[in-house]
């Protein structure tokens, strides 16, 4: 009873939950008409009329209702035109719903607006700051859990009170000084800053913690050096860690927006969230174009989330209880 | 015996190192510099010590914003602990279907903010949107949402047929305050930012409520198996044991929470700008402000700088506050 009870409830607000995403995927296939018409409903359902002569459809549109005639505009089944200003009777018409998918919609937001571009600039810029992190993550971490050295623990700290900043203090700066560089508006900018991430350095660091100090005795009795056991026998023994460590990259990589947008200009390196956003300002009456665009946008996340679910919640979870 | 200096594990942290120097320690030292010029897209200009910083003080924008911040906050933060608390209890209770629920929940907070708010504003459109089909298909009037300045205090009570702006008139006069600053105090958030408020609280939701359902599952199961015992209800046991066990994990939303809708900027930016910031400003949160002086029309970099100042040292205080009452709450 009471579990049932749990149920009903939890049915209801996670209905709640993704209603907006089914939403979009529903708008995301509807012709822009009738959006407008305010058919804005759920299921992507078509109404139109139908002129019937002689056991034969014929689509038609209504011009102008006269008594008990109707002028309208003839189709074949191909909506070419075969006939304009045919004057019929009323009751020949018969209104229809019909089920209607407009997969168009995503081929036309692609000639729009190049998302192709836009798609591999982002799919580039999140690998690389990937494998950024993880290079320079697994060689400080390492270095942070299991040598000893002067000044180990204040440059620990000192990174981790760098990651309190939260990014909207750096962000001016940063332009300053990319400016200053010569920057802005290329690769570089969206990847070299982002490619230390003290997270997961932290993360790393707490994983190769708990590896039992005998392992690197045995290693160092067999002669390996300090780059070679943490490529043979850390490494493998982390191999969950680097996956969260990689997960969180990837996704904080990908939907970075404030950024991008502040750091990059010019349509040849725009990322993903960037581009879509200028897109909702020029196409903003566009409202099914704008929903293909975003369902496309989140569509590898999500199949990356549906794939990895247990893994993604239970880091995010470790975030909060290390906090 | 001593052995040589050993230079190896300074080499191991030097690429992290080099990172985190010059692009985060670096600016954060260059924006207090960059806070007392008049910097702007050609260059330092002058050096003007504290004046972008007395600015801020007679800045009516300012403000606006931090007010608006702060609205963002005061509902965000309660609203979406009390749900994910919710979510979180019922979710332990249940077996089958758990971790479906779970992700269900989840999946907006791995989604792009871009990506959503659009979709969101597109909901809220007057015209095609979502929100106000509901509305009209149970049977009220549509309403403004993105575009409606008024508050929502205002709106509720002028829907009881009370004449609120009238009231805030009268009471202007008599208290000698103008009447938009007591409006923007009395009224409430606008509703294009209740808008933003509801948006902000279903991303976050999904989080929340994992790091809860994670806290309440530490709890001992021993200590429910005695309430049992007891004789104490569900309810009385939430109140008596799962509310003070958990709160650790409470303390830990709360600021987690408040620290990152401080520097709530996306929605904003893709729902209610550029270039306004909502209906009248009321939707123009303190990152927005910034950015906009910033990289909007001007680029007053300088003055940008020092509102990212402002922002930092109240979440810098919020962060200590943190640290500090942690260990008072741990039980």
């Amino acid at each position: 009873m009471k579990k049932s009870i749990s149920y009903i409830i939890l049915s209801i607000c996670g209905l709640l939950m993704v209603i907006p995403f089914v939403w979009m995927l529903t708008t995301s296939v509807k012709s822009q008409l009738e959006v407008n018409k305010g058919n804005v409903g759920f299921l992507p359902v078509e109404e139109y009329s139908i002129y019937q002569k002689n056991g034969i459809d014929y689509r038609i549109t209504p011009i102008k209702v006269d008594g008990d005639s109707i002028y309208i505009h003839l189709f074949d089944k191909d909506m070419n035109r075969i006939r304009s200003y045919e004057k019929v009777a009323s009751s020949d018409i018969v209104n229809k719903k019909k089920f209607m998918l407009h997969f168009e919609n995503y081929k036309e937001a692609f000639t729009k607006v190049p998302f192709k571009r836009y798609f591999i600039n982002t799919l580039f810029v999140s690998f690389s700051v990937v494998f950024g992190v993880l290079i320079t993550g697994a060689l400080a971490a390492y270095a942070f859990a299991i040598m000893r050295f002067k000044g180990r623990d204040f440059i620990f700290y000192l990174f981790i009170s760098m990651m309190m900043v939260p990014q909207p203090v750096y962000l001016i700066p940063s332009y300053v000084l990319l400016n200053h560089l010569g920057w802005i508006d290329t690769y570089q900018a969206l990847i070299i800053p982002w490619i230390a991430n003290i997270f997961t350095i932290f993360l790393l660091r707490q994983q190769f913690k708990t590896i039992p100090d005998e392992l690197f005795d045995a290693a160092r009795i067999d002669g390996c050096g300090r780059l070679r056991t943490l490529w043979k026998l850390v490494l493998p023994l982390s191999k969950s860690v680097i996956a969260t460590a990689a997960i969180f990259g990837f996704i904080g990589s990908w939907n970075s927006f404030m950024w991008p947008l502040v750091m990059t200009d010019s349509p040849a390196i725009r990322v993903l969230q960037v581009g879509l956003s200028y897109f909702s300002q020029e196409a903003s009456a566009q409202t099914s174009l704008l929903m293909a665009a975003s369902t496309f946008s989140i569509l590898p996340l999500v199949i990356l989330f549906i794939f990895a679910q247990k893994q993604i919640i239970a880091s995010f979870a470790s975030s909060g209880l290390k906090g | 015996m001593k052995d040589k200096f050993d230079f190896g594990p300074y080499l191991y942290i030097l690429p992290a190192a080099i990172i985190v120097i010059i692009f985060r320690l670096i600016p954060i030292i260059l924006s207090f510099i960059v806070s007392f010029y008049n910097w702007t897209i050609t260059g330092p200009g002058e050096f003007i010590g504290l004046e972008n910083y007395s600015r801020m003080l007679h800045d009516g924008e300012f403000w606006q914003s931090m007010l608006n911040t702060f609205h963002l906050v005061i509902f965000v933060v309660p609203i979406s602990l009390v749900l994910s608390l919710i979510f979180a209890n019922f979710l332990n209770g249940i077996e089958k279907l758990k971790s479906f629920f779970r992700s269900v929940y989840f999946i907006p907070t791995v989604t792009s903010m871009v990506a959503i708010s659009i979709v969101w504003k597109i909901i809220f459109n007057q015209q095609t949107g979502l929100a106000n089909f509901f509305l009209t298909k149970i049977g009220f009037d549509p309403m403004g949402w993105l575009a409606e300045s008024r508050g929502v205090i205002d709106i509720f009570l002028s829907s009881l047929g009370l004449n609120f702006p009238g009231v805030i008139q009268s009471l202007s006069s008599g208290i000698g305050i103008s009447y938009n600053t007591l409006y923007l105090l009395v009224g409430g958030p606008s509703l294009a930012l209740f808008c933003i408020i509801i948006v902000t609280i279903w991303k976050g939701l999904g989080y929340n409520t994992i790091i809860y359902l994670a806290g309440l599952q530490n709890i001992p199961q021993v200590y429910y198996e005695a309430a049992e015992i007891d004789g104490a209800g569900k309810i009385k046991q939430f109140f008596k044991i799962t509310w003070h066990l958990i709160s650790p994990t409470t303390f830990y939303v709360l600021m987690m929470t408040t620290i990152v809708t401080f520097q709530v900027f996306s929605q904003i930016y893709l729902m209610t700008g550029p270039p306004v910031g909502g209906p009248l400003g009321t939707t123009k949160v303190i990152v927005y402000f910034l950015f906009d002086k910033g990289f909007g029309e001007g680029n007053n970099l300088s003055y940008a700088s020092a509102i990212a100042l402002v922002l930092f040292a109240i979440i810098l205080s919020l962060t200590l506050l943190q640290k500090k009452l942690e260990k008072k709450v741990h039980y």
